[in-house]
């Protein structure tokens, strides 16, 4: 038995300590947001973060997650700093076929957590082991200004940038 | 001022695929769910004497060709009848499909292919152009391994070359590359309510239930293929889940059972179709003052054991063969030769790149040869509105390279950058100019294709879009939306597409070709006109629009005559390098463009194509290495395999220059493949000019910089 935090919640599976947590976290806990693309931790599509840092799950098994806490991209998501990031890919039109964005979304939120002030070069290195093929990236960078931007707000307990400049 | 359809919107598909709520294959668990893998040769080309299979464990289940039910045939038929669903007595490449082990857990099912033998007996096989010319181990196709040849010929090219004071030529080369959709290929099939049902990740659902039908002896609607939301195609997902579907749909009938079969990364990268690697030979006929008098073409294209599309991809490599430019006589010869590879098929540009890349390095180096500046040469040859095409057909649009070439120039700060920079000083900047016709190729659309579209507006007054063209990213489910809302004068938030499903949507052709926003958009604006002029009518209305060719397109199909295209899209792209003297590597520090699509449907939309676009294209050109040691994959994880990342490539700068096209939605025409034609081309420019030396051929790798560099006197002297 391994016992983890899911989201927030205590978990416990009875899944072979070797099973991949990637597996683990999407055919028993229904996690699909967690995407499969390469693994082999080369692209970033099963990002999750693990006591808040970013990992690829498909290197990873479940016997390891023993006492972790684990985030996916639903959980993420139904964050208000989560919301953020899907609001600010969206306006950005960051988002073409969508596989890597679950995983994007996740790195942006590791980066987000230590760093409200990404300069470009930060975003395209926080972002480098998370493999695209749609976009070119920049749009996506564009899209993690905007949240960026949100969290700030957010951080400032809802007083945006923007109305104190024009105040 | 109205903003125009080109202003951005949010696309509807963001949260879903940001958050994790869409539902992509693998996503998907059926109760009672088989998994299955299939059974691939190990061999390039060999008999198959015998194949054993261990006593299975129950519920497990191996599928092969004797499977197939009676009326059936092993095949799977796409333009031709070519592919076999299952090898049975004769291997043709390395990967091709055997059979498939199907059963509850995956684990035991690798155990079981493991434990499979299939005893061989040798061929000798034809792994490459020139083995397969040379008819190596005998002919695997016909007599002479050529899947396609074509002949052409513009003005008096015989004339031309007698009267020639000097003939410039050089030879191109292109590789092979992978398409990387994020997504790997994914299928699922069941029996629902008696019927096969396939949902599939793909670009073209109507094309897998085609397949499947015919491979089973069934009618066509007694499969039926359900889309789910797709991580990408680029052309990958074109032709190919035809080739996994036949063998699943076998495996469902076999076991009774809902079967998923799911490719992993290796394995798709290991089997699935290519881009096809090619090799074309251009001569030049010059007077004695430098002019082009005319020109000849020899392209080859590496087509892998089955046709599947090459004979098409030849054709646009071909017809895309001369450029942008106005050669007054052409003869111009094609082949599509067949090896015992992977098959090549579709992939973005669709032969285009490698035409577009041995033309521009080949005007280029013939203004070199005579002293002339690159850019100032290619400018003199430029199509014009009228000009005649390589298929003596016409340009009916304006063309607007001049202004194309003056935007782009501007932004790059062109001019200044390029007498900065001294041949072989190690930066470089250079330029491309690129068409790609929209659609299919020749009357295709009329003849082929016969796309079919429908609009409902339901009793709630919503608009429902039912059409078969597919989001696989290019954000056809928000462009479409737009060209029905515009139409109409509603929000586009009052418009749906239904999910493609044969049992359902009409046949309006597959995702492909860059036609579904221009010629299937054209459609369904036409449909939104219908609709709105019986709007007041209450309750459900249903309109149809069914495609029509423009009156002034003429096209033979035999002879290869006429309007390949009816329109073109056109743009120029810059980029400049820096390239390390000693290591030989390339850093891409600029990369500028401007396009003329006609008009866009969606200014974000189309970034998105342009930036992803470029990209891909410079993968192309500079790092994507594909390499083959008899007749398979060197690299096969994308570890071996290396994808531009975030921090291989600066951002694109774009520009779009609007010029209406009047039978496109809004006047848009193409833009999914264009995009992508001149990033290789405009990479090597730059790259040459940085080293003095030429380029010819791609990908640029740091080891072929350095044997260019070796016979290179500019490097020698440094």
């Amino acid at each position: 038995m391994t016992r983890f935090t899911l989201n927030g919640k205590p978990v416990t599976t009875s899944a072979h300590p070797m099973a991949r947590l990637l597996d683990v976290l999407r055919d028993e806990f229904r996690m699909t947001g967690v995407k499969e693309g390469c693994g082999e931790g080369e692209c970033g599509a099963c990002s999750i973060l693990r006591d808040g840092k970013l990992v690829n799950s498909c290197i990873l098994s479940v016997g390891m997650m023993e006492g972790a806490h684990l985030e996916t991209p639903e959980g993420i998501s139904a964050t208000p700093g989560g919301k953020a990031i899907n609001d600010g890919y969206a306006e950005a039109g960051a988002v073409q076929c969508g596989f890597c964005m679950t995983g994007m979304a996740v790195a942006t939120e590791a980066l987000l957590r230590e760093n409200l002030n990404p300069t470009e070069h930060e975003i395209r290195t926080a972002i480098s082991g998370n493999l695209c093929r749609c976009t070119g990236y920049a749009l996506i960078i564009d899209g993690i200004e905007r949240a960026a931007e949100k969290r700030r707000e957010i951080a400032a307990g809802g007083k945006t940038e923007r109305s104190e400049r024009t105040a | 001022m109205k903003p125009t359809i080109s202003a951005a919107v949010p696309r509807v598909d963001s949260h879903g695929k940001t958050s994790g709520d869409s539902k992509y294959l693998a996503d998907y668990y059926f109760p009672d769910m088989l998994y299955a893998r299939t059974l691939r040769s190990t061999r390039a080309r060999a008999r198959i004497l015998a194949v054993t299979v261990p006593d299975l464990p129950v519920g497990y289940f191996y599928v092969d060709h004797t499977d197939l039910p009676p009326g059936g045939s092993n095949c799977v038929e796409m333009i031709k009848r070519d592919w076999r669903a299952f090898a049975a007595d004769l291997t043709s490449f390395h990967g091709e499909t055997i059979g498939m082990v199907v059963g509850p857990d995956r684990g035991e099912i690798l155990r079981i292919l493991d434990a499979i033998t299939v005893e061989y007996e040798d061929l000798e096989p034809a792994v490459d152009i020139d083995e397969a010319l040379a008819l190596k181990g005998g002919p695997i196709h016909g007599s002479d391994n050529i899947f396609a040849e074509i002949n052409l010929k513009k003005g008096d090219p015989d004339a031309a070359f007698a009267n020639a004071a000097r003939i410039v030529e050089n030879t191109y080369h292109s590789g092979a590359q992978e398409h990387v959709y994020l997504e790997p290929q994914a299928l699922a099939a069941c029996i629902v309510d008696g019927k096969l049902t396939i949902y599939a990740s793909t670009q073209c659902p109507f094309y897998i239930r085609h397949s499947v039908a015919t491979a089973l002896g069934y009618a066509e609607d007694q499969v039926r293929i359900r889309h789910t939301v797709t991580g990408g195609g680029f052309g990958g997902k074109e032709h190919y889940p035809d080739v996994l579907a036949v063998p699943l749909a076998v495996a469902v009938l076999k076991t009774g059972k809902p079967v998923q079969l799911v490719l992993s990364r290796e394995e798709d990268m290991e089997v699935t179709s290519k881009r096809h690697p090619s090799r074309i030979h251009l001569r030049t006929a010059l007077d004695a003052d430098g002019n082009i008098l005319g020109m000849e073409l020899d392209t080859i294209i590496d087509a892998g054991a089955y046709e599947s599309s090459s004979r098409v991809v030849l054709q646009r490599a071909v017809f895309t063969g001369i450029g942008v430019y106005d050669i007054p006589n052409v003869r111009a010869h094609g082949r599509a030769v067949c090896t015992n590879s992977v098959p090549a098929d579709a992939f973005r540009g669709f032969g285009a790149p490698q035409g577009l890349f041995a033309i521009e390095m080949h005007m280029s180096y013939v203004a070199r040869e005579i002293g002339a500046d690159e850019d100032e040469f290619r400018a003199r040859y430029f199509a014009r509105q009228g000009t005649r095409t390589i298929t003596n057909g016409h340009v009916y649009e304006q063309v607007m390279l001049p202004e194309l070439l003056e935007r782009v120039k501007r932004a790059a700060d062109y001019d200044r950058k390029k007498r900065a920079c001294v041949p072989g000083s190690g930066r470089g900047i250079g330029l491309s100019f690129v068409q790609h016709g929209s659609g299919f190729t020749g009357s295709g659309e009329r003849d082929i294709i016969k796309a079919r579209v429908r609009l409902r507006r339901t009793e709630s007054g919503v608009v429902e879009i039912c059409a078969s063209c597919v989001e696989i990213g290019q954000g056809i489910d928000t462009t479409h939306r737009k060209v029905v809302a515009d139409a109409l004068g509603i929000p586009y938030t009052e418009v749906r597409l239904l999910n493609t499903d044969t049992d359902l949507t009409p046949d309006s052709g597959p995702t492909c070709a860059s036609r579904s926003a221009s010629v299937v958009g054209y459609l369904i604006e036409q449909a939104a006109l219908k609709l709105k002029a019986r709007w007041t009518e209450p309750g459900l209305i249903e309109v149809e629009q069914q495609y029509a060719q423009p009156e002034e397109v003429q096209w033979d199909a035999e002879t290869m005559q006429g309007d390949a295209y009816p329109a073109y899209s056109w743009g120029v792209n810059c980029v400049e390098v820096q390239v390390d003297p000693v290591t030989h590597e390339v850093e891409t520090t600029g990369i500028w463009t401007a396009y003329e699509i006609g008009r866009a449907l969606d200014e974000l939309v189309v970034k998105g194509q342009i930036d992803g676009g470029m990209i891909q294209g410079l993968g192309y050109a500079h790092i994507e290495k594909l390499e083959r040691k008899d007749g398979r994959f060197l690299q096969t994880t994308m570890a071996d395999y290396a994808i531009p990342t975030s921090l291989d490539y600066p951002s694109v700068h774009s520009e779009l220059i609007d010029n209406p096209y009047p039978y496109g939605p809004s006047g848009a025409k193409g833009a999914g493949e264009v995009v992508l034609d001149g990033a290789a081309p405009a990479f090597a420019m730059a790259v040459q000019h940085a080293i003095g030396a030429p380029v010819c051929r791609i990908p640029v790798t740091p080891e072929y910089l350095l044997e260019v560099s070796a016979h290179d006197p500019v490097h020698a002297q440094r």
